[in-house]
């Protein structure tokens, strides 16, 4: 699935997952709490301001009506300064304003300064002022406190991000083989990556989002009604039809989005299986075929698309209607009010901030709680990797066997193993190895050759029975000193992403680079590293020059760095060229050297001369002796043996 | 980016159209607005308005609400129409084009490039005309109207309504410049992340055996440093955005109170109240102005992203592919089966060096063919020329005395049953995965893909599977090994009932036991088939017909095995790697 594609997944248990996620955090509680209570107090600033602003809007529009009261009429009348004349004049004036309140304004200005001095409106602008200064500190707050508070959730989000990724990648290495058996790749790495991301991301936008969201929708419920009861019930009331109508989309559009969501993820399923597939589909003429399910698939994707860029294009739009439906409605009710004397005009510009304020929270909530959820789900999939199992506690083993004075023998005693619990797979396996000799393992493809390795390293403790090293039961020493005793070069040639040298050293750093060379010398690949450029600090990287057969190699002079008593070897050489398999056939060899090797063995020159030659079948292991005496047993061995004669045409 | 807009259908156009007359229409409706509510204000203010009037002015401020958003919901609908449909039928072409791809063209792209090219950059495009398009009209059309109607309003209030816009873009746009590029580093990062958690799982015995747990974990945690230092620096920059909004529009709608507060004062009588309304109406449009600049804000950083997706869509759709159709649909009358390559060369267009040189032999109906040589020796190459997943270079190929080329592709692959080095499966049943496809001879039917799972020795592991025949297989076949794949995909060819049978080292993931009775039980029921073979081991190829040893793209033996033993060296040192002296006389 692509990503997001896990956007809009429900989780199983929400109250756990959240509480589970909230004790995770705990290390950063205290920034945590400081950055929700920031927000919060920012919210608040937010929810004060238009209370002030509505103090500034009075005070301003205090200063546009004219002191025309008794006190001032008699004043003017009184004074004698002012000739009679302008006093008649005034007295016509103040006739006027009766009949024509336009005309009055008009006249106003045509009166002589003397008098238009006395009644002019007088605005308080130091209180202007003070309010506008007071104003512009709470916003500069407001802001910074806002910055920090998301600087300090960002910081704890990528913090826990991070810290979530070491312990997937940590637990990686402690979970049994096991694990792996049953669970994919893509799965363990989406998690490392996907689900992290999502966590990180959701939680560090949905807290804060929340926290605001929260202290806004109730503090601006508590705001109207302490300003004034009557408006703040009309502007909920006309908020009201909104939001029904706003959540009847946000559900609907919701489910057309997890369609799209799954839709998008077949399309793309059929997409990439027809491209990596292209020439079977183009052998096999399969085109028409794969057209009419694209067609099929991107019709279904269409119709889901449709509807959910629709429906979630149309919250804006109703946002904005509701908005406008409660500033309408707050304006006709202030203005009755207003006229009747109850509140003045302040109260409505402050009504036409919080009907604003009480709108928006409500969607980011709606929005930050699908957030959630699927944080919630995404933490689900995290912590259940982390759960997992791990493998068996070793603090209590003492002994260690040294490398440099293991003799070499193995003993398998009455071992019995099943991957399930309930088949058993080897069934009362018994066998002395002495050291220095070579035991080979054969079967078919899927026999449960790996098994043995994986009893041999314990990756998987065995049910019953003993193995031994040096007459020392290996359930007696840790893993780590058992991978100790063991080289082991595998099929599947893993080198990672560094230069050849790092792949060579690997985690051993006390070997030279002499020491390297030496050993690419004796594998003969200290030619071919030479020829790349850079030499020992070329990198190895997927798909460059460095053949198949080539990293085999490297991987032997890997090995060949390693001082180990026994080897485990596993020898296919497929996709290897005939000269290269040559090449390392040798190397092979010389890693054989004073060494109980075990050889998952693919060529059958490689049985002829080994001491014990493991047969296994379906898991089982069927038949065991040398060359010689499996074949004259003429069982499962001989006719493995012999059918790689057998011809084509026969 | 335009010329993907050029895709649009007459239809598309024609909804667009209606799109921008009705943005056109919401616009005038939502400018129309402030002007309602100033009338309101006032109304408001001066005693002695009635009640009525306000009713009025309301009612008609509710209506230009009311057709607004009956507007917006009209081009909400058709601009999701719109991009749904264009998604729909850009996804249509790559895909369709893709189709028609030869393998030179695969390569070129590479499979997982085109992919993501169908899927998230068509994605891409689709999201900037969904969200894009409405903005891309509305945002221009709102910003110049709005600033209209306040220019003359009052020159204080425009110019600090400008500041504003200029501190608002100003910071988005540094933001982008400081941003954007380490968006890009987070991404590779992330696959750092991915490909080092890869590396891990698919190593996880070596690092055992190895005791490198520590070692790992230190490059992990090195990689995870970075991703999160660099994340950490993104997201606090732009922790910075919606402060700075804020504060823009706080202040805006402060300075123009305080400035209206000076003003008032200082203006005559007549003007104060006009002013005051005009206080009112002007902190809204400047609000519409602020808004306008951030939709055109966040056009500009939508629009860089689409734009690399869309000029990789328009690679795709520019690739011309290099195989063309025939029009056969017949060969010779009389010839069934028979290949001929006629001094066949090949080289990639770009390369130097030809990766196959002057290569002619016949094979006949009924008869074997096997290829053998090391790695690079051209010996997959050689065979995909035949299903024209490649174009020779010089020579020619007939099938049936007919040049491979003036085959209908379609007619051409009904002839072969072709087995690729990695065997694919499809999800769905194995039923169909091995009926797969068309061959021209009608429906496969379920006898014949019994019998095809049969020969490819494949009856015991799928009867086991739950469901049997109609078993799942998983996406990419994980649920079941590599050599049930391999199988599986013989079977597919089997079912197919070809002419010639093409296995390009099909049979390596399967034990010597397994290929040996699979091949005699192909050899018994393909008798009158031509094979042709890719092979790594002798002992698949041993008792071929004719046995061709590629050595460098040049043919360096033909013959048969016994043949080549005595007179081709590279055979000989072949054989030698594989068994011993007096195995290979026994055999």
């Amino acid at each position: 699935m692509p990503r997001g594609g896990r956007n809009f997944e429900k989780s199983k248990d929400f109250k756990g997952s959240m509480i589970r996620l909230l004790q995770n955090l705990k290390p950063w509680r205290v920034f945590l709490i400081l950055a929700l209570t920031l927000a919060m107090i920012s919210a608040i600033l937010a929810l004060i301001a238009p209370h002030k602003l509505s103090d500034l809007t009075d005070t301003i529009s205090s200063g546009l009506t004219p002191s025309i009261t008794e006190e001032t009429v008699g004043e003017i009348m009184m004074d004698n300064s002012i000739s009679l004349e302008d006093k008649n004049k005034f007295q016509e004036v103040l006739q006027t304003a009766q009949k024509d309140e336009k005309e009055f304004l008009v006249k106003m200005d045509t009166l002589p300064q003397t008098i238009y001095d006395k009644i002019k409106p007088v605005m308080d602008l130091e209180k202007v002022k003070s309010i506008a200064l007071l104003l512009t500190i709470f916003y500069i707050v407001s802001a910074i406190f806002s910055y920090i508070q998301s600087f300090i959730l960002t910081t704890i989000s990528n913090k826990f991000a991070k810290n979530l990724r070491s312990r997937i990648s940590n637990k990686i290495n402690i979970l049994p083989l096991r694990y792996f058996d049953n669970h994919e790749m893509g799965d363990v790495v989406s998690r490392i990556t996907n689900d992290v991301d999502t966590i990180a991301q959701h939680l560090n936008q949905s807290l804060s989002v929340l926290v605001t969201s929260i202290t806004l929708f109730v503090g601006s419920i508590i705001m109207m009604f302490i300003t004034n009861w009557i408006m703040a019930l009309t502007a909920i009331a006309a908020s009201i039809i909104g939001f029904g109508l706003m959540g009847l989309i946000l559900g609907k559009s919701q489910k057309y989005f997890i369609q799209r969501q799954a839709e998008l993820g077949n399309l793309n399923g059929h997409i990439e299986e027809i491209y990596s597939g292209h020439n079977v589909v183009k052998a096999y003429n399969g085109e028409t075929k794969a057209s009419e399910e694209f067609d099929m698939l991107n019709e279904k994707l269409f119709t889901c698309n449709r509807k959910s860029q629709f429906l979630s294009g149309l919250m804006q739009p109703i946002m904005g209607f509701v908005g406008n439906f409660g500033y309408v409605a707050v304006c006709v009710v202030g203005a009755m009010l207003t006229m009747n004397d109850i509140i003045s005009f302040g109260v409505i510009v402050a009504f036409m901030i919080y009907v604003r304020l009480f709108t928006n929270p409500l969607s980011q909530i709606a929005q930050a709680l699908t957030f959630l959820q699927s944080t919630a789900a995404a933490s689900e999939r995290v912590f259940e990797l982390l759960d997992e199992e791990e493998l068996a506690d070793e603090r209590n083993i003492q002994k260690t066997l040294q490398a440099n004075q293991v003799r070499g023998d193995i003993e398998f005693q009455h071992v019995k193993f099943s991957y399930d619990g309930k088949k058993e797979i080897i069934k009362d396996f018994n066998a002395k190895v002495h050291a220095g000799e070579k035991i080979a393992i054969v079967g078919p493809t899927g026999a449960g050759k790996t098994t043995m390795v994986n009893l041999l390293m314990k990756f998987y403790d065995i049910k019953e029975g003993d193995i031994l090293i040096d007459g020392v039961s290996t359930k007696e020493l840790t893993r780590d000193n058992i991978h100790n005793l063991f080289v082991m070069v595998l099929q599947d040639t893993w080198l990672f992403d560094g230069t050849i040298r790092e792949n060579l050293k690997f985690n051993n750093e006390s070997v030279s680079d002499e020491e390297i060379l030496e050993a690419c010398k004796v594998v003969g690949v200290d030619h071919f590293i030479k020829t790349l450029p850079g030499g020992f600090d070329a990198t190895v990287s997927d798909n460059d020059t460095i053949s198949q057969g080539q990293k085999q190699l490297l991987t032997i002079a890997r090995g060949m760095l390693e001082n180990a008593p026994f080897l485990i070897l596993d020898e296919a050489t497929s996709n290897v060229d005939t000269r290269t398999e040559e090449l390392v056939q040798k190397a092979m060899d010389k890693l054989m050297v004073g060494k109980t090797s075990f050889i998952i063995a693919h060529r059958l020159s490689t049985i002829k001369n080994a001491d014990l030659i493991l047969v296994m079948k379906d898991g089982n292991i069927v038949e065991q002796g040398n060359h010689e005496s499996l074949l004259a047993k003429k069982g499962f061995y001989a006719e493995l043996y012999n059918s790689q004669f057998e011809s084509f045409s026969e | 980016m335009f010329r993907l807009f050029k895709k649009l259908g007459k239809k598309d156009v024609f909804y667009a159209l209606i799109c921008v007359l009705l943005i056109v229409f919401q616009v005038w409706l939502d400018l129309k607005l402030p002007d309602y509510m100033s009338t309101i204000t006032a109304l408001v203010q001066t005693s002695g308005s009635k009640m009525g009037d306000i009713l009025t002015q309301g009612g008609y401020m509710m209506l230009c609400a009311l057709g607004s958003l009956l507007s917006a919901i009209v081009v909400g609908y058709f601009a999701s129409y719109i991009s749904a449909s264009f998604s729909r039928k850009l996804r249509k072409e790559v895909f369709e084009k893709v189709e028609c791809f030869g393998m030179e063209e695969i390569k070129k792209f590479s499979t997982s490039s085109l992919i993501t090219r169908t899927t998230n950059d068509v994605t891409q495009v689709e999201m900037l005309i969904g969200m894009g398009l409405q903005m891309l009209i509305k945002a221009p059309i709102m910003a110049v109207w709005a600033v209209t109607k306040i220019i003359n309003k009052s020159i204080e209030w425009s110019a600090l309504t400008g500041v504003g816009v200029v501190i608002l873009l100003v910071t988005v746009f540094g933001l982008m410049l400081i941003v954007l590029p380490r968006f890009k580093i987070v991404q590779k990062l992330i696959d750092r992340i991915n490909g080092v958690t890869r590396e891990n799982l698919t190593g996880i015995r070596v690092i055992h055996a190895f005791n490198a747990e520590e070692y790992q974990k230190n490059r992990f945690e090195k990689v995870n440093n970075t991703l999160t230092n660099t994340q950490l620096f993104n997201q606090r920059c732009f922790a910075i955005l919606n402060p700075i909004m804020n504060l823009v529009m706080h202040f805006l709608t402060l300075g123009i109170y305080f400035i209206g507060a000076y003003l008032i004062s200082e203006a005559h009588m007549l003007d104060k109240i006009t002013l005051f309304g005009n206080m009112v109406v002007f902190s809204s449009y400047g609000m519409q102005v602020i808004m306008s600049f951030l939709m055109l804000a966040m056009i500009f950083m939508m629009w860089p992203r689409a734009q690399v997706s869309a000029a990789r869509i328009n690679e795709v759709l520019d690739q011309q592919s290099t195989i063309q159709d025939g029009t056969k649909k017949e060969g010779l009358k009389g010839m069934k089966g028979v290949v001929e390559f006629k001094n066949v060369s090949f080289k990639y267009p770009d390369a130097d060096e030809y990766l196959l040189k002057n290569i002619s032999f016949t094979v006949n109906k009924g008869e074997t063919i096997a290829f053998i040589g090391s790695t690079g020796s051209g010996k997959s190459t050689l065979i995909n020329l035949v299903p024209r997943f490649y174009d020779v270079t010089d020579g020619e190929i007939l099938i049936d005395g007919v040049n491979v080329k003036d085959y209908t592709l379609e007619t051409l692959h009904n002839k072969i049953g072709y087995v690729p080095q990695k065997a694919f499966m499809f999800t769905g049943s194995v039923r169909e995965n091995v009926a797969y496809g068309e061959n021209g001879q009608g429906e496969i039917t379920d006898k014949k893909i019994e019998e095809a799972i049969e020969i490819a020795q494949a009856t015991d592991f799928v009867t086991k599977m739950e469901n049997g025949y109609d078993g799942h297989i998983a996406r990419g076949g994980t649920n079941v090994s590599g050599g049930q794949k391999q199988r599986l995909a013989i079977a597919r060819a089997i079912a197919r009932n070809p002419e010639i049978y093409i296995f390009d080292d099909s049979f390596s993931a399967l034990d010597y036991k397994t290929d040996a009775t699979l091949r005699k039980a192909l050899k018994n029921y393909t008798q009158d088939a031509t094979s042709m073979i890719v092979a790594q081991r002798i002992g698949t190829i041993m008792k071929a017909d004719k046995i061709i040893v590629l050595d460098k793209g040049e043919c360096v033996g033909i013959g048969t095995h016994k043949e080549l033993l005595k007179n081709c060296p590279v055979y000989q040192e072949i054989a030698l790697s594989q068994l011993s002296k007096e195995e290979l006389e026994n055999a």
